[in-house]
Order: structure tokens, then C-alpha cells, then sequence
């Protein structure tokens, strides 16, 4: 997809005055925050759990060679196939080589952020291969051209309305006349709709949530059996995922799962959570011909013994962007790319390149909220203020900014001359407050000033106060 | 009873005061409650020289302006026995001191140590002086605006509510999203003023909706964000910094407030 990431600061100007959108993140936000709140509230053990999905991931990560490698035999040894990608290229290589290879018009597909990453679905249409999201969500979007603004809500920026007229306008050739509004009727539409699809088509792709080293499988995690049917029908199956999703043991996978649900979607677990080791087997009645999981890095790999290595922890619940109240005002796609809201601040820097993506990681007040509800405690803090700091040695902050930090950093190591200084400022800022006590419009601070008074200071600093109480305080001791 | 005899250290907790820049600068009224207050907790208050802890430089990415405005800092206070201002933003950053150090370093233990010390001014008086109550009034509904860094980063939540209660006079009526974030964030708000913009219009909203008739909050950035805001709208809300009412020196106008 395009990067918009650098015109942010455009984009965010766009959402905030799109009232439509405004309503819908309103919705967001009145719903999966008190969700998952209930849910954790259920589970008293929630965060012993987070710290043992934190330590799970650091061992994971610190041994990242060893569990890819099992989970590779493993998948070999069900008769699947592992096809490593290093970048977003590879991986479409590989997919269209596999679906060419099975002769396939059709694909359907379950939903996946890292098809997203490599842009599968364009570079399938490209090559004459239809691509049919399967996902409700991912298939408002897709019949509206658009990406998801968020990773497991992927439509949460459409209201019904929209969906309605989508609908409408797409489902003319399937001789669906009447135009729908109600939400039930819909999804029997769209239903029926994609029930053809699934028996028509040739290749079915998903994402993977976890891949199980020990057992070889691909795990799932949904609401809607369309992964399922996604990945059941077809005579190929291909799973796109990324190399982090490795997990040592069914137990483990476990333990990421009562942690992804209860963060995600406040549920205690999803409705579906699928397993799929290999192909079908001479016994099975149904079940693809061909397992393949293609395992993209696109940069990971360059985490790991990083400053950033905590991020490959993320088992991608959305947590973060459902209580970040930067993206509760602007939505996805302002981030201008895949991965959106704290998670995606960080991610993305790495994978497109900090000199592209740059004010993702300032794009934060740093208010915690996102670290505070992270299932495997990701400090994304932290790690949006390293890339800030990287920033500022490759000199990609804006030049006003930086000349002004540095200059006001030359002022602050000079406690003499800033004393002097804010003596002088805080009358005048008082000067200027007049009798009301506020400023209407500040030079220089125009960003503030538009839509806020600036409140003026007393008219004397403080340490001048002080100063001046302690030298009384010592005449009195004297006398 | 004079002033050198009130001061005398009753427990003898040797208390460095960070005033912080932001009160210095703009609101003295702030800082003199914070000395009024760990007074009365029986403290000898020093207030060393002091510009700004760095929290703008290292937030921007500028690690060694931060390391120099550290060490100035550290330099200036470590001498007390604790270090305590009415900011959780800026103690915050105090405690986040030791990152900026190479492991193992000179500057490194000497900036733990400090980190070890620093506290949040009511999480101080509550938690380590023992605090139950305030002798003070406030004729007034009262709403508390919690604090990011004060809240996530310091776990300030229960110790200004207590310290409320005690206050006669004052009724205290919780916001809806107390929690959420008003949009300040330092420099953000003059990096994405539209975005910032829409956070404190929505905080505004809350407290607007909770029928208060003053704001309170920790942290005077918030404060005068929120205050700079409500006061563009017309509001008649006040907004104080929660140590004017506890310490009882609610008599100054209140932040954005004309004569």
C-alpha cells in the first residue's frame, strides 16, 4: 500500500474534521477499553499472566534461530512446507509461484496484517489472480478500496450507512437489488455472497497467530469461521506470517491465547481458535492437498539484541491503539500505513525506514496508557522516545525545533543567566496578561494559541521569592 | 511563632525542593504550598538553584542535553535526603535519570540514588511522611484531572483523594476518564496542536459534565492546558493545582483567572 506516513500531520487534520469517523472512533472507544477491563477484572491472575507471556516472548526471542528451525521439521514432518521470505518481495514471489504453480484464479483469503505488510492483494490482481477477503470487515474494505484502519477492527472507521451503500453498489451482479440497512441482513448478503466464493476458490490464505514449534501448527484466532473455511476448502492452503509468531509448545500457545482475547476484544477467548497442522492426511475427509507457511522477516530479524527488540513480543492484539487517545482522535489510517496507534509507531519506523515514517514516534504525549494495558508489557514508551532519539542524531527532527531545544538547553546549563532571564519573562508574560491574566495569541506558540488562552505567570518567579523569604528569615534570626 | 522556629525539622527529613520550571516560572503560589505542606509533615525544606530536570530535551530524542541537565541537577540535590516536587511529570523523569547513563558509571549510581529519593509531593507526604489529613478549607465541588506520568509512572491515584477528604468544605465529584491523557505531553501539544487540540476539548467535556465547579490536578502542565483551554470556552470553572487547596492558599486567582 502507499506510505502517507510522511504527511501525518495532514492526515490527522483530515480524520479530526471527518464526522463520520469521528462518530465511529467514538464507538471504539466506548467499547474494547471497558471490555477488556471486565474481562481482566474476571481473571485474577491477569497480571501474573502478562509477565509470563513477557518472559515467554524473551525466550522466544533470545532463541529465535532454534524454535523457527523445530517449527520448520515440524510442519516437514506433516508433510507441509516452510518458505522463508526475507523481505515483502520474496513473500509475494513465493505466494504467486504457489498459486500459479495449483493454477489458481481465485483465492480466498482470512485476515492477515502481514499480507497487508507485503501488499499481497494488488500483486495478486496484478498477475490475474483474484483476491476475495473473506473477513467482513476486509471485505467492506476491500469493496471499497480501502486498507484497514485497524488490526483486528479492520472496518471500524465504516458506519452502516457506508456498508450499506458498499453493499449495494458491489452486489448488483449477484442480482441483490434491494439495497440492505439492517446489520443482520447484511451479513446474510455478504454471507451467501462469500459462501460461493469459498467453494470456488483454488487457494485459500491466512494469517497465523502463533506458529507451534514443537507441533508444527498454525494457529488462528477468530470470530467469524471464516478462517476456517478460508483454509478447509481450497486445494492449497497458504499461511503468511511473520518470523516472530513462533511459540515452543501447545502449552504455550495457550498462554497467549487467554492473554490475546481478554486484551483484544475483552472476550475470554475468541469464538474460533483454529489449528492446522499440515495437509490432509489419507484418512481425513476433507483438508487441503498442500500446506505451505511462508515465514516473512521484512527487518525483524535486525531486532533482535536491538534497542527495540521488545517490540517483537507484540502478539498484535490491538490493546494499545484501543486505548491510545491520539489514535481515539484520528483513527488508523492517518498513521499512513499498515500498522497503526502505539504498536504500529514503533513498527513501522523499522520496516519503512525512519526517514519515512518520522512523526509516528512524536505523534505520543507518552501518557502510558498503551504499556499500562499491553498483555506481554512492551515499554512502547520507551521505544517510541529511542527512535526520537535516533531521530535526532540523523538530524531528521525539523531544524526550528531542534535550534530551539538546543538554544533553550544552552539557556538551562546556565542556572545564573536563566534565573536572570525568567525574572524578566515572567513579568512581562504578566505585562502582557493584563488584568484578565491571560494571553489571547503567543509568538512562536501560535500551535497553542489558536485554539487556547495561555494562562500568565504571577509576575515573579519563584526562586526570586524565596530568595528574598530566606534573606528576611535571616534578618529575623539576626535581630 | 517565628518563621526560624516553624522550619525547624521536627522528624528531620532534610527535603529538596524541584519547584520544576513550569511552577517557577508561572505559578510561585504552587511551590510555596508544597513548602507549607511538607512543613507541616515536620521537613526542612532547601530549594537548591535549579532550572529544568530535561525532560523536553530527552523526550525529543536529545540524550546529551539531558545527561548535561542530569548531572546539573543531581549535582544540586543529592546532598538531601529526599527530593520532592509538586510535578509527577517531572519526578518522573527524575526516576528515568539512570537510563541516561552508561551501566555500571559514576554518573550512573549517583543518578539511582537520586532516582531512589524523588517523590511526587502528596505521594511524599502520604506514603513516606505518613500524612492522614490536611488542616485547610475549600468552599467548593472539586473534580481531580489524574495525571499521566504521576499516575502510570509513580502510582499517584489514591493519595490525593485521601488528602481531599480531609479538607472541610469540599466536595469531591469524579470525572468520567479521569485517566485519560488531556493532550499537553510537553512539546507535543506544539508539534500537533489540532490532535492535542481535540484531547483537551474532550477533557474539557468531562469535567465540564461533572457538574465540579474547580478542576485539580498534580502536574501544571496539564493545568494550564486545560485551564488555557476552559477559559477560551468561557468557562467559570477554576483550576488549581491540588497543593493550593490542600495547603490552604486557595486565595491567589485561580490559574487563567483575571483580578
Amino acid at each position: 500500500m502507499q506510505l502517507t506516513s510522511p504527511d501525518f500531520p495532514r492526515n490527522a487534520a483530515h480524520a479530526l474534521h471527518d464526522a463520520a469517523l469521528q462518530r465511529a472512533l467514538g464507538n471504539l472507544k466506548a467499547g474494547f477499553p471497558g471490555k477488556r477491563a471486565a474481562a481482566v477484572a474476571r481473571l485474577p491472575e491477569f497480571e501474573a499472566l502478562r509477565d509470563l507471556g513477557r518472559d515467554l516472548k524473551n525466550h522466544i526471542i533470545e532463541h529465535l534461530d532454534y524454535y523457527l528451525e523445530q517449527f520448520e521439521a515440524s510442519v516437514q514432518r506433516q508433510g507441509g512446507q516452510v518458505h522463508w521470505a526475507r523481505d515483502a518481495e520474496e513473500a509475494r514471489a513465493i505466494i504467486l509461484g504457489i498459486c500459479q504453480r495449483a493454477g489458481a484464479k481465485t483465492v480466498t483469503k482470512g485476515k492477515s496484517m502481514v499480507s497487508e505488510e507485503i501488499g499481497l492483494n494488488e500483486h495478486l490482481a496484478a498477475h490475474g489472480i483474484e483476491p476475495i477477503e473473506t473477513d467482513l470487515g476486509e471485505y467492506i474494505i476491500q469493496l471499497r478500496g480501502e486498507h484497514p484502519s485497524h488490526i483486528i477492527a479492520p472496518a471500524i472507521h465504516v458506519n452502516l450507512d457506508q456498508v450499506s451503500d458498499a453493499f449495494h453498489q458491489h452486489h448488483q451482479q449477484y442480482g441483490k437489488h434491494e439495497r440492505q440497512t439492517e446489520p443482520r441482513a447484511l451479513m446474510n448478503e455478504a454471507r451467501e455472497i462469500l459462501r460461493d466464493k469459498f467453494l470456488r476458490a483454488d487457494v485459500g490464505i491466512t494469517g497465523a497467530n502463533f506458529c507451534i514449534a514443537e507441533t508444527g501448527q498454525t494457529v488462528i484466532v477468530t470470530n467469524e469461521g471464516n478462517g476456517d473455511l478460508t483454509q478447509l476448502l481450497p486445494r492449497v492452503h497458504i499461511a503468511i506470517t511473520s518470523i516472530e509468531k513462533v511459540v515452543p509448545t501447545l502449552e504455550d500457545a495457550a498462554t497467549f491465547i487467554r492473554l490475546l482475547a481478554r486484551s483484544a476484544t475483552g472476550q475470554e477467548i475468541s469464538v474460533y481458535t483454529t489449528f492446522s497442522a499440515g495437509g490432509r492426511r489419507a484418512e481425513d475427509l476433507d483438508g487441503p492437498e498442500e500446506f505451505h507457511v511462508v515465514l516473512l522477516d521484512n527487518g525483524r530479524s535486525q531486532m533482535v539484541g536491538g534497542e527495540q527488540q521488545d517490540m517483537l513480543r507484540c502478539i498484535r492484539c490491538s490493546a494499545c491503539m484501543n486505548h491510545c487517545p491520539v489514535y481515539g482522535a484520528i483513527g488508523g489510517h492517518a498513521y499512513g500505513w499498515v500498522y497503526p496507534g502505539p504498536m504500529g509507531s514503533v513498527l513501522t519506523p523499522q520496516l519503512v525506514g525512519i526517514e519515512h515514517a518520522a512523526h509516528l514516534p512524536n505523534a505520543s504525549t507518552f501518557c502510558g496508557r498503551c504499556e499500562s494495558v499491553c498483555p506481554v508489557r512492551i515499554p512502547l514508551p520507551r521505544l517510541l522516545r529511542n527512535w526520537r532519539a535516533r531521530e535526532f542524531e540523523r538530524h531528521l527532527t525539523p531544524q526550528g525545533y531542534r535550534f530551539g531545544l538546543r538554544a533553550w538547553a544552552w539557556l538551562t546549563r546556565r542556572p545564573a543567566l536563566y534565573c536572570g532571564l525568567t525574572r524578566l519573562g515572567a513579568r512581562l508574560l504578566r505585562w502582557l496578561g493584563g488584568r484578565s491574566r491571560r494571553i489571547r495569541s503567543l509568538p512562536l506558540a501560535g500551535g497553542w494559541s489558536a485554539w487556547r488562552d495561555m494562562p500568565a505567570p504571577q509576575g515573579r518567579t519563584f526562586q526570586a521569592l524565596w530568595a528574598e523569604r530566606q534573606r528576611a528569615a535571616g534578618m529575623e534570626g539576626k535581630r | 511563632m517565628t518563621e526560624s522556629t516553624k522550619r525547624a525539622p521536627a522528624a528531620g527529613r532534610r527535603v529538596a525542593l524541584l519547584a520544576t520550571c513550569l511552577v517557577d516560572l508561572f505559578r510561585p503560589t504552587v511551590a510555596f504550598a508544597a513548602v507549607k505542606l511538607l512543613e507541616d509533615a515536620g521537613c526542612h525544606v532547601e530549594v537548591p538553584v535549579q532550572t529544568c530536570c530535561g525532560q523536553p530535551a530527552f523526550n525529543s530524542g536529545d540524550r546529551a542535553d539531558a545527561r548535561a541537565l542530569a548531572e546539573q541537577l543531581i549535582a544540586a540535590f543529592e546532598g538531601c535526603d529526599y527530593v520532592v516536587g509538586p510535578s509527577g511529570s517531572c519526578i518522573g523523569m527524575l526516576r528515568h535519570y539512570p537510563e541516561l547513563f552508561e551501566a555500571g558509571s559514576a554518573w550512573q549510581v549517583r543518578a539511582a540514588a537520586l532516582a531512589d529519593k524523588s517523590y511526587e509531593l502528596l505521594a511524599f507526604l502520604v506514603d513516606v511522611c505518613g500524612v492522614e489529613q490536611v488542616d485547610a478549607h475549600y468552599a467548593g465541588c472539586v473534580t481531580y484531572h489524574d495525571s499521566c506520568s504521576g499516575l502510570r509512572e509513580l502510582g499517584v491515584k489514591a493519595q490525593p483523594r485521601k488528602l481531599l477528604a480531609s479538607v472541610s468544605g469540599l466536595q469531591l465529584k469524579e470525572m468520567e476518564e479521569a485517566e485519560i491523557c488531556c493532550g499537553f505531553g510537553g512539546t507535543f501539544c506544539i508539534k500537533y496542536p489540532e490532535i492535542s487540540n481535540r484531547m483537551v476539548s474532550d477533557k474539557c467535556a468531562s469535567i465540564v459534565a461533572s457538574g465540579a465547579d474547580t478542576l485539580l490536578a498534580g502536574d501544571l502542565g496539564c493545568l494550564l492546558n486545560i485551564a488555557g483551554k476552559l477559559k477560551r470556552e468561557g468557562s467559570t470553572i477554576r483550576v488549581r493545582h491540588v497543593a493550593e487547596v490542600l495547603a490552604g492558599v486557595a486565595d491567589e486567582p485561580a490559574i487563567g483567572d483575571g483580578e
